[in-house]
């Protein structure tokens, strides 16, 4: 249940980018996430939901772009969408892989209400 | 309403204190392992087995992380290496800034080798970067032969494959040669050790490949 810590540290970036000097709600987040991060969504949304309780992000909507696992294969030089659990080219079979994307966790943007009132 | 654009890394912090603690580590030419598996796979029972074989042959110092108890860490200590406990108190993995703290506590002067001993789990400790110079993924012959392919993640971040308990095989379902070629097709530079810390198989030739890693690193 390493989700409520991710959940956490989201927060805390998110908290770091509010402006100041006036009170602000955060309607939504955005995070891409690999399928291969390690985190499951639904887990997340729970957490995220559970400890923004309180704070300008109470209610907000975390919304998840799952990214897929996409890897560059040395064998037959075809970059493509591959199952995590084969790990093999879908074109030759080829397990000599190069990872493209699928393993990331990044904060994209957030969407914010200027005039809503709860801090 | 408005948009902000953030565009940062959500484990940003823990790879930022894990930079710090590779930079250290290094600096003092320690050679560190991160060692996971799941529960009850034989991590600590491999540690004591390679501290028993290393004694007087190289400084050795553990780091161990534990859920709840010093169970583990009064296991090690019967071994004379300084040893720092972690106690997460419910947490699923250590993170670096545990391990930031936990290498205050060593006099890393005279360490050539650090093995932190995370918390027992196939899933959590693959995020955290803790400074390390590699993972060692421990999977144990009781848990059967496709766990590579259940968390291809840690054994895709892995460098080192130690198949614990072969002791057992007769006894288990598991085909070693399906495991291990489970866990080549996820990572194929795994490099692949088998022991049993009962009858104490296997255990020289993971010490020396230790003895050899820790040598090559400079200090």
């Amino acid at each position: 249940m390493h989700e409520l810590s991710i959940a956490q540290s989201i927060v805390d970036i998110v908290r770091q980018h509010l402006p100041k000097e006036e009170a602000v709600s955060v309607r939504s987040v955005r995070l891409r996430l690999g399928v291969m991060a390690g985190v499951v969504p639904d887990s997340l949304e729970f957490c995220f939901a559970a400890i923004t309780e309180g704070t300008p992000l109470q209610g907000a909507r975390l919304e998840i772009e799952q990214v897929p696992l996409r890897a560059h294969c040395t064998g037959c030089g075809r970059d493509g969408e591959i199952a995590p659990t084969l790990f093999a080219c879908s074109e030759c079979g080829g397990t000599s892989l190069t990872v493209i994307s699928g393993r990331e966790m990044q904060l994209r943007d957030i969407e914010v209400d200027e005039n809503a009132g709860v801090r | 309403m408005s948009v902000i654009t953030i565009e940062r890394k959500v484990l940003e912090k823990n790879d930022e204190l894990a930079r710090q603690n590779r930079l250290l580590l290094e600096g003092h030419g320690i050679f560190a392992i991160n060692v996971v598996s799941s529960p009850g796979a034989g991590k600590t029972s491999l540690l004591e087995r390679t501290l028993e074989q290393l004694a007087g042959r190289l400084n050795v110092a553990v780091i161990e992380g534990d859920v709840q108890t010093d169970i583990d860490a009064r296991r090690v200590a019967k071994y004379n290496v300084p040893a720092v406990q972690i106690v997460t108190a419910g947490g699923c993995h250590l993170e670096a800034n545990l391990v930031h703290d936990a290498l205050g506590k060593l006099d890393l002067s005279n360490i050539r080798l650090l093995i932190i001993e995370n918390v027992g789990n196939l899933v959590c400790p693959s995020n955290y970067d803790l400074g390390e110079a590699m993972k060692v993924v421990v999977a144990s012959t009781t848990e059967g032969d496709d766990k590579p392919l259940k968390y291809p993640g840690m054994f895709r971040n892995s460098s080192v494959l130690v198949i614990n308990k072969i002791d057992l095989l007769p006894y288990v379902n598991c085909d070693i040669a399906a495991l291990r070629a489970n866990a080549l097709r996820i990572n194929p530079s795994l490099v692949v050790y088998e022991t049993s810390c009962t009858t104490g198989a296997g255990i020289l030739p993971w010490c020396d490949w230790l003895l050899a890693r820790s040598a090559a690193v400079k200090h």
